[in-house]
């Protein structure tokens, strides 16, 4: 190979090309923005001045709320609505998460047990969901659950209801929305760690008299801890911002978080309430992204 | 033993009629001729033959596929160079910030991402004038950020999983790090790219959100459309389409999935006995 360039300096330039380029991106397109979001949730006294006046020209009737610095969190501890949305939110985030764990473990467990040709069948199972449209997806439940949807109609003909049972709009709709759309998330991580483990533990443990609980108990869980943790952050995190399920299964009074900041910001068009919302619900993610990121970071140190 | 691993195997079936119940039930309901859910109308193509005419959810196909053909490719090339930028260029300093910034897309609620995102698009038109009218064109920047980060977690467990030697081998022999990549770790990190921007293309098509918050007045991408009308309850048109959209990517997974297999097997195949 002949060298025109200085090899050191080409090789220095490449290394910070692929550094540079992905890095700048993402700072400029992921974290600058979010510090926006901080600055215009704190809506800047100086509204009159550029560039933030015509921010608050674009989002309406704010204007007189917007000139005190600390008003949109105020507002946000004030009117009931806010606190409701943010609380229900965890609760149906942290509930619709175990469900997910309840049916994901042992879905995880049995396919870690399957013998090979049929695993990767099983596993391809819980892929594919992933790839087809999560929106079609939630809407497919519509089709099930509506007044005249497939489960009313069964129930009636097999006589068990005289009229249909109202399960579209309801929390009961959207905790069944989230489980079923986040639980391939549980499954992967879940199986990826079982997958690891050594079965003659198990054996080791039954041998020396232990019984199947003990071993589930004090081998099975405490091994699979991991997978249970990743498991749990990447359906609880998103579940918690949740705009689809609660807007298309969940009835008007379901406001969970994520409905709420999209509301404020496309039907009240109030930009800087949105963003002391997005603010307020970020700050109740850092803990469970940090943890999530560190899960992350392990594999490759 | 016995009973608990009937227990395990029901509770699989449960699992698995939970999750593909539901797509049946609509795919068969595309073919019924009743405009309601629950009568039986006999089979019929006719929202099919609907969904051909209507020329809004045409248009709105035809720019959701542009918007994810330009954002996959352009989030596959970004979400590689972050993965070979953590995983094969040692220590720098905000290597720490970097890994967050790829970790923390995966996870991030999407009214998040899309209201910062929109607001990022509104100050910079009035700082410099870009990006001018919303449309096309920030949607297209939103999903490259929000999908390289899947696309660079992707090739980054390719990378974790590679036996260094080859690249190493290549180093001592004189090879320069741009030559080494390009010759050596670029072919074997292909498979992974390719999935990457498989996921990366599914994720665009698919997004609501995100696209809703950086969209214009002007710009509809599929599931817009798809939103707008499913709020207002069963379509049947709708169901029709998503028949269509399932359909082909069940037909894409199942070739990929039986490929990725055969490799497998031919990869396994020297060290017989395993």
């Amino acid at each position: 190979m002949t060298m025109v360039v200085n090899p050191g300096r080409r090789d220095r330039l490449w290394r910070g090309f692929v550094i540079a380029t992905p890095y700048l991106w993402l700072l400029f397109f992921f974290l600058i923005p979010f510090a926006i979001v901080l600055k215009i949730s704190f809506a800047d006294p100086l509204v009159a001045q550029p560039p933030f006046s015509d921010f608050f020209d674009w989002s309406g009737g704010a204007t007189d709320r917007v000139l005190a610095t600390f008003d949109n969190y105020r507002f946000l501890l004030e009117d009931k609505l806010y606190l409701v949305s943010y609380l229900k939110s965890i609760k149906i985030a942290l509930i619709a998460t175990l469900l997910c764990l309840l049916l994901g473990f042992p879905m995880a467990y049995a396919i870690a047990l399957t013998p090979y040709p049929w695993r990767n069948l099983l596993l391809l199972l819980v892929i594919l969901p992933f790839w087809t449209s999560f929106l079609l997806r939630v809407y497919a439940w519509m089709v099930m659950l509506g007044k005249q949807g497939l489960i009313n109609h069964l129930l009636m003909s097999l006589g068990l209801i005289d009229e249909p049972l109202q399960m579209l709009y309801t929390d009961g709709a959207v905790y069944l929305g989230i489980v079923y759309t986040y639980v391939p998330f549980m499954i992967l991580p879940l199986y990826a760690t079982l997958e690891k483990l050594d079965l003659d533990l198990h054996e080791a443990a039954a041998d020396l008299g232990a019984r199947p609980r003990q071993v589930f108990r004090d081998i099975t869980l405490p091994l699979a801890l991991p997978g249970i943790i990743a498991g749990c952050l990447l359906v609880f995190i998103p579940a918690l911002g949740e705009y689809v399920i609660p807007a298309l299964l969940g009835g008007l009074d379901s406001l969970m978080i994520g409905r709420t900041l999209y509301d404020e910001f496309f039907v009240n068009r109030d930009w800087p309430l949105a963003s002391a919302v997005a603010v307020v619900l970020l700050l109740i993610l850092v803990l469970p992204i940090m943890l999530f990121q560190r899960l992350q970071q392990e594999p490759d140190t | 033993m016995r009973r608990s691993s009937t227990l395990l195997y029901s509770l699989l079936g449960f699992g698995y009629a939970f999750l593909y119940l539901p797509i049946i039930v609509l795919m068969v309901y595309s073919f019924n001729n009743a405009r309601l859910a629950t009568v039986w109308g006999g089979f019929s193509t006719r929202w099919y033959s609907a969904l051909l005419d209507n020329s809004q959810i045409l248009d709105a196909a035809m720019l959701s596929l542009e918007i994810a053909l330009v954002s996959a490719t352009a989030a596959t090339l970004l979400g590689t160079l972050a993965a070979l930028g953590l995983n094969r260029m040692g220590r720098y300093r905000g290597r720490t910030l970097f890994t967050g910034m790829i970790a923390a897309p995966l996870v991030m609620p999407e009214v998040i991402t899309g209201l910062s995102l929109l607001l990022l698009f509104v100050s910079l038109q009035e700082l410099i004038g870009w990006p001018g009218a919303r449309g096309a064109n920030t949607i297209t920047i939103a999903h490259i950020t929000f999908s390289m980060a899947y696309v660079a977690v992707i090739v980054q467990s390719r990378l974790a999983s590679m036996d260094h030697a080859l690249e190493e081998a290549a180093m001592d022999l004189g090879g320069r790090p741009f030559a080494v990549t390009l010759d050596i770790t670029l072919p074997l990190i292909l498979p992974a790219m390719a999935a990457g921007w498989l996921l990366a293309f599914t994720l665009s098509l698919d997004d609501l959100v995100i696209s809703s918050f950086t969209a214009g007045a002007g710009a509809s991408t599929l599931p817009m459309v798809i939103f707008s009308k499913v709020k207002l309850g069963v379509t049947p048109e709708i169901n029709a389409l998503a028949t269509i959209i399932i359909g082909i990517v069940t037909v894409g997974v199942v070739i990929a999935g039986w490929t990725m297999l055969r490799q497998q097997k031919q990869l396994a195949r020297p060290e017989a006995g395993h």
